[in-house]
């Protein structure tokens, strides 16, 4: 799982510009012989059916990231992005991806190929006047140096609308797995792991899109799906430092699996939140309780569609999320994993869905 | 009747997403008033009588209530808190309130550097009296949700209290169920509606209804220097023109104009510019539905002394019953 995670987390896949992901995910999902659907806004979806109720499983694919949005005369190139903080931008290192325009209904496959290097660029501490330095440069105020001496130039490399990425490799930060994108590759590489198992229920693995830009996918997913039930595997705000409060900190990296209590598009059921801790202490998996209540997840859209879900948040605490850097713990990973399977094995849904 | 269904409305226990109490007090009092009582997904109690008409008539009123959510449970036994729902600081600040098992509490904040109009909800906890971290935790665990301890009070045909958003819409519509319907009824009691509107429109999107008749309060302009708002208390139930989720259809509004009307029923008009109501989530669901909205004037929304006038709710429980024997 783990091999695969950085895997994912090494692809591009901003917001809107899924495709090398769910190529990827497409791949390692065809030894299982399932039948595999792209829906219209690119959502993928996995099916494994049984006779029990259909239970729905989200990861999301989109990572935090930009796109160009303007080529200047100087050859540099405005941007514009989502859920990033301009303060984690300066000086780092992306990618553009170019690839060739894709056909209509044809999901790109490989923006990775032909995407070219490029730095984000703002006014060198030398020249910043005093109030410059003390204050955080907007995005406005920040741009893309792909190394073109004009316009003319950095038009034949990139186009207006090609997604920028943060060229990070992952690696091993003493007992920590370090990348960009952890938020939600790690749901993604857990979801593709759920799915080696039949559980005996109608189950349903959406892969979505757009969730960094309002859980945008997972609405269409929803109704797609119509679940009884629904699990939703996240990245989560880890803020574990010294000089933060316990609720403050949300969760705490090492902690185990975090369960959602309430967010600002959720409130979990009691029943859900009861059951996941039911069988966290059955099976002795670490677990904690997310003790923020801002951000959303896919779970927001999920549980109001169609006549509406429990929907239950299994995350695991990344800290210096939608950052280039995130840093999260495998076994906190694992307890995400193995508690998800432990839910969905004991069939644990049987004590959260309302029989009427 | 109104009075006393709103006494065992209002005391029972029911913030968003943990409504088990108060749907169980709104079952007890709708039971003998409709054929089938269901409670859906996200935990809306849904209500059915069958009529004639062979129309369906959704009436809607919401039954959560804000409150305050245990976010961490201190050492020194101190309970940490979020909002469930539009509560502000300042309003929860030196309030009784109380937990699910009937544990109370009391809110304060931290005094040191600021007055009770700075403090920000990270800055609030709840005491309840316990020595540490242990014992409060026997009371109350992150999760937990405290909402305000504040019994009903009636006097001169006013009543205040905690909850009477919405335990006010419920009553009224479970006194409206008393009265003949036409139509396939559907009383739908709902969900979540607190946190941002998020049980109604999945109801909605289960009945597909003709017309849906939603029951909020409204706040009232009538007290002094109060923030703009053209309804009074007393002055009659109101039509909603619109609000921040939803512009009522002006056929429906003629409708339920001409019902208040055949009703003798004295209305109000209210534009509400701060805040959204389940007609919005309802009428957005599915390919879209057929929504209004008769909204209840009341004083001092989201603190444990809502003000409301009988008298207007009297007035809503006639309009309901005219709506419910109107052709659709």
């Amino acid at each position: 799982m783990l091999e695969r995670l950085k895997t994912l987390c090494a692809l591009p896949g901003v917001s809107g510009h899924e495709g090398p992901v769910r190529a990827y995910l497409k791949k390692e999902l065809a030894p299982l012989g399932l039948k595999t659907v792209v829906d219209p806004l690119g959502s993928l979806h996995v099916r494994r059916p049984g006779p029990g109720p259909r239970i729905l499983l989200a990861a999301h694919m989109d990572e935090v990231g930009m796109v160009v949005s303007g080529i200047r005369e100087d050859g540099t190139l405005a941007y514009s992005g989502a859920g990033l903080d301009a303060r984690v931008l300066v000086g780092k290192r992306v990618r553009i991806g170019t690839g060739a325009p894709m056909a209509f209904g044809s999901f790109g496959t490989s923006a990775s190929q032909g995407s070219i290097p490029g730095v984000i660029g703002c006014k060198a501490i030398h020249l910043q006047k005093e109030e410059e330095f003390k204050r955080t440069f907007p995005h406005e105020e920040l741009y893309l140096d792909i190394g073109a001496k004009d316009k003319k130039e950095a038009a034949q490399a990139v186009r207006i609308g090609d997604p920028v990425w943060f060229d990070v490799e992952p690696m091993e930060l003493g007992g920590l797995l370090c990348a960009k994108a952890l938020d939600d590759c790690i749901g993604c590489a857990i979801l593709l792991e759920l799915l080696q198992e039949d559980y005996g229920c109608d189950l349903w693995a959406a892969f979505t899109v757009q969730e960094e830009l309002g859980l945008r996918g997972a609405m269409a997913t929803a109704h797609r799906a119509e679940p009884a039930l629904a699990l939703v595997l996240e990245g989560t705000t880890a803020n574990d430092l010294p000089e933060l409060s316990p609720p403050k900190a949300v969760t705490r990296v090492g902690g185990g699996a975090a369960l959602t209590v309430m967010d600002a598009r959720t409130l979990a059921l009691p029943e859900m939140v009861a059951a996941l801790i039911k069988t966290a202490q059955r099976h002795a998996i670490p677990y904690q309780l997310r003790q923020g209540t801002k951000g959303g997840t896919d779970g927001g859209a999920i549980h109001q569609a169609c006549c509406g879900c429990p929907v239950g948040g299994v995350s695991v605490p990344c800290r210096y999320i939608h950052s280039p850097n995130s840093l999260a713990s495998p076994a906190d990973i694992r307890a995400a994993y193995e508690l998800a399977r432990a839910f969905l094995r004991d069939q644990m849904w049987n004590e959260v869905i309302r029989h009427a | 009747m109104l009075e006393s269904a709103l006494h065992a409305l209002t005391a029972a226990y029911g913030p968003s997403g943990r409504e088990s109490r108060i749907r169980e007090a709104i079952s007890s009092l709708a039971e003998p008033l409709c054929e089938t009582l269901q409670t859906d997904p996200l935990g809306n109690l849904i209500a059915f009588r069958p009529g004639k008409s062979g129309k369906r008539l959704m009436l809607a009123a919401h039954m959560d209530q804000i409150g305050l959510m245990v976010t961490d449970v201190q050492e020194d036994g101190f309970l940490r808190v979020a909002a469930v729902g539009g509560l502000k600081p300042a309003i929860a600040i030196a309030r009784r309130v109380v937990f699910e098992n009937g544990a109370p509490g009391t809110v304060y904040y931290e005094t040191k550097t600021k007055g009770p109009g700075e403090a920000e909800m990270e800055d609030l906890f709840i005491d309840v009296g316990a020595k540490d971290k242990a014992e409060a935790e026997s009371i109350a665990r992150i999760g937990d949700v405290a909402v305000f301890y504040s019994p009903l009070q009636i006097e001169n045909g006013l009543a205040t209290g905690g909850a009477l958003d919405n335990r006010l819409g419920c009553a009224v519509l479970l006194e409206a169920l008393a009265g003949p319907c036409e139509h396939d009824l559907y009383a739908v009691f709902t969900a979540q509606e607190e946190v941002g509107t998020r049980g109604a429109g999945p109801a909605a999107y289960g009945i597909l209804p003709d017309l849906c008749v939603a029951l909020d309060v409204t706040p009232a302009g009538d007290t002094p220097k109060a923030a703009p708002s053209a309804i009074a208390l007393g002055k009659g139930p109101a039509l909603k023109v619109l609000d921040n989720s939803v512009v009522v259809s002006a056929h429906v509004r003629l409708l339920l104009e001409e019902r208040a009307e055949a009703a003798g029923v004295a209305i109000q008009y209210e534009v509400l510019t701060t805040g959204g109501t389940d007609t919005g989530a309802i009428a957005r669901t599915a390919g879209g539905v057929t929504a209004g909205c008769i909204s209840l004037p009341c004083r001092y929304i989201h603190s444990p002394v809502e003000t409301v006038a009988l008298a207007d709710a009297q007035g809503a429980v006639q309009w309901i019953r005219s709506v419910m024997e109107a052709r659709l």
